[in-house]
This record gives C-alpha cells, structure tokens and sequence, in this order.
C-alpha cells in the first residue's frame, strides 16, 4: 500500500523536474516559444494546457479498452480537441482581453504533441487516477518551464514583469525577447542550466557510488 | 524441435471501429454543445461589455448610442441585428448628437486587424481610436496600440469630405515617422511600418465608406431608443 502511493506521487513528480516536458523532453515547442513573451500567457498557456492533458489522460484511460488499437489516434485527438474548444469556450467567458492575449495559440493546443504523446504513452495503458496524476505532473512542469521563459523575456524584452516596470526609465529594453527568436534565446538559457544542473547531479551520484563501493571493499 | 507459435493480434472488426469512433464523436458532440450552451450568455455579455468599454473610451462623451446600418438605397437606418463591423451614433446627456463610432477591418502584417474609431461632426476629424483585435507582432506592431506619438494623431485626424460629400476630401495615409506635415497624415511608426501603414488603410476605407452616409444623414437621424452606456 505504501509502495503504491510513492508510486503514485513519483507519478506526479517526474512531469516536474526528472520527466520535464520542455527542459527534458523538448515537446509542445511551438506554443513554449510563441505564448511565452509575459509572464501571464505563460501561466493562461500552462494552466489551459494542464487542464486538457488531465481531462485527456482520464477520457483515453477510461476508454482504453474500447477504442481499437486501429483507431487510436484518430480518437485521441478526437477527445483532446473537444477539451480545448471546452477550455476556448471557458476563457472567453472568463476574460475576453485573456482570450485576444492568447490569440490563435488556444486552438493550437490540439495539436502540442505533448497531449497526444501522454494519451498514447501513458494514458491509454494505465488506470484513471494515474493518467490524471501524470498529466497534471506534466501540465505544472509545462506551466513551470513557460513560466520561467516567460519571466526572462517579458524582464528583458519589456523591463516589465506581470505588466509592472522593473527598471528606471533609462532602461534600453531588449526588443529581440519578446520576438520569436527571443523565444529560442530564452528557451537556450535555460536548457543550458537545466543540463548543467542534470550533469552535476549525475556526477555527484557518480562520486558517491564510487565511494560507496570504496567503504565497501 | 517445434518453432514458436507466431502471436495470434486480436482482430478488430468493423462493428468495434464503428462503435468506437461514433461512440467517441457522439460524446465530444454532447461535451462541446454543453459547454457551449453553458457559457454562451456569458461570453456574449462579456464581448458586449468589452464593445461597450472600447466605444466609451474612443467617445468618451457619450452617454447612450444606436447602432446604425445602410438600406439597400445607402441610408442610415437603425440596424436591425448587431452587425460583424458596428457602426454607433453617439448622443449626450440632453441627447444631442456628439459622435460616431465606426468599426473596421484590414489586413496588418500577421492577420485582420479591426479598430475601432470615434468621428467628431464638429471637427469633422477622428478623435478617438483603440484596436479591438490584432495578432501583430508583439513589441512592434502591436506599438499602435501603445505609442504615445502614433496615438497622439487622433487628437484630431482630418477626414473632411469633399465638396460634393461622396468621398473624403484628402485620403488618410500613414508617412515615415517624424514626416507627418498635414492634419489627414498619421504620423507612422519605425519598426512596425506595416502595421501603422495598415492603420491608415483601414481608416481611409472605413472613413470613405461610412462618413458620406454619417454627414448626411446622422444629424436628422432619429434614434428609435438608445441604448444607456
């Protein structure tokens, strides 16, 4: 029983750090580049993204035995763009000034290769409550990587951060951020640090079972 | 020595394809609608207020206004449905007439953009001007929407019709920043050229259309009931 709920939380950790769908898998580019120049559409983005990766991932798991392996795919996309025009439907009821943010980036969630790769990875083999634990591990861990994309590119490119300025008024802002290729730039920055961070701790973990083996013998 | 038995696939028979991609295609039906139906009222109480926000700010003076349209003879008529592009009258608190607000459309460097703009009668100018949808190029297009100079031209655009009252008198056109030297002019902006040039496009068209038809007959319009701001 204890096993099971690591088991079950380690389920939700690895879409965060270990498993990351934008640091680590490099999946969904196009709307992790195209939505992240504020800090906000980074959230809005996440948070809409989460919210179908989780319903996707409880409807493919549910229906797993009933949808033939012939018509998967044609299924799973079926059911995921029915989440996101749910999802366009309930952010222009929230906030049209969201919405027109947001532009075209919304509908474009069908097709973020994330959903459709953890509804065939994982939520077509495994139970419901696991699908909806790993598709909100990797819709935070989405949410989280835009975020911090989102945060370098409205500071530099904007010398703003949630719409609030940051810097006196001689500040030169970096216009190049908040444009397409300020996505790539950004996105650069933090790969580079995530991999160093993942090499550090591959070597640290190296070093102790080196010393372990060391006591040992 | 026996060879291993090849591994028997579940064939999947035509009743299951039928059933599943149905099944499925029913459910997303029903999902879609529900949650349609469920947030239609809202969603169209919320582009109405953003409407009405955006008309209040362009005419500030307004305090009630009528949508209006074209008969098929090209006279202001009171529309009848809310149209795609609106056209308003604004009136005052003594309802006396204080503007119009037109609605228009066209292409900027990455898709439609629709503006909106408000005509003094008075100054024969435009005097108010917000863009209601664009998808430019964050941090140059979309300047249009922000820089203090570009806004500054719709202090008072001129959009005076010509003598016989068919056509504007001087077409509104963008020019070079800094380059502006006549009152029809919008004063442009460096590094998004194609979205203020679109700017003007879209004014000019818009103007040439509905201001014959506005200065005709908006001043002995009556409104049928205005609605409050």
């Amino acid at each position: 029983m204890a096993l099971k709920q690591v088991s079950s939380t380690d389920e939700f950790i690895k879409g965060l750090w270990r498993d990351n769908p934008v640091f680590i898998q490099v999946l969904g580019m196009c709307p992790a580049l195209a939505v992240s120049n504020t800090a906000i559409n980074a959230l809005a983005m996440g948070a809409a993204t989460t919210f179908v990766l989780v319903m996707a991932g409880l409807s493919v798991s549910l229906l797993r035995n009933f949808i033939p392996r012939e018509a998967r795919i044609v299924s799973y996309i079926c059911i995921i763009a029915t989440f996101v025009t749910c999802v366009d439907y309930a952010i222009m009821a929230i906030s049209i000034e969201l919405h027109r943010a947001l532009g075209a980036f919304i509908a474009l969630i069908v097709v973020n290769c994330l959903i459709l790769g953890r509804a065939e990875a994982f939520a077509s083999k495994n139970k419901p409550g696991r699908a909806m634990l790993d598709g909100l591990g990797m819709g935070v861990g989405f949410t989280v990587a835009l975020f911090f994309i989102g945060v370098v590119r409205e500071v530099l490119g904007s010398g703003t951060l949630f719409g609030v300025d940051l810097f006196a008024d001689g500040f030169q802002t970096w216009t190049v951020m908040v444009l397409p290729s300020g996505g790539f730039f950004a996105m650069a920055i933090w790969l580079l640090l995530v991999n160093w961070i993942r090499q550090r701790q591959a070597e640290a973990e190296k070093q102790d079972g080196e010393r372990a083996r060391e006591a040992t013998s | 020595m026996n060879a291993p038995a090849p591994i028997q696939q579940k064939q999947t028979t035509t009743w299951e394809m039928y059933r599943s991609i149905v099944g499925i295609g029913a459910f997303c039906a029903l999902l879609i609608v529900t949650v349609f139906q469920a947030t239609e009222g809202r969603i169209a109480d919320n582009k109405a207020r953003f409407l009405s926000n955006a008309v209040a700010q362009v005419l500030p003076a307004a305090r009630s206004t009528v949508e209006v349209a074209l008969d098929s003879n090209g006279a202001l008529v009171a529309a009848t449905a809310p149209a795609n592009l609106p056209v308003f009258l604004g009136y005052g608190e003594n309802g006396e007439l204080v503007g119009a607000v037109i609605t228009a459309q066209g292409m900027g460097y990455a898709d439609n953009i629709t503006v909106l703009y408000s005509y003094s009668f008075d100054l024969e100018a435009i005097v108010g001007f917000k863009v209601l949808e664009s998808k430019e190029t964050p941090g140059l297009g979309d300047k249009v929407e922000i820089e203090p100079h570009f806004l500054a031209n719709f202090e008072a655009l001129d959009a005076r019709l010509g003598g016989d009252g068919t056509a504007l008198l001087n077409a509104i056109v963008t020019v070079k920043q800094g380059e502006k030297t006549e009152p029809w002019q919008l004063d442009g902006i460096t590094g998004a050229t194609i979205t203020s040039d679109a700017i003007g496009v879209i004014l000019n068209r818009g103007s040439g259309y509905w201001l014959p038809a506005l200065e005709r007959d908006a001043r002995d319009f009556q409104p049928p009931q205005a609605s409050e701001e």
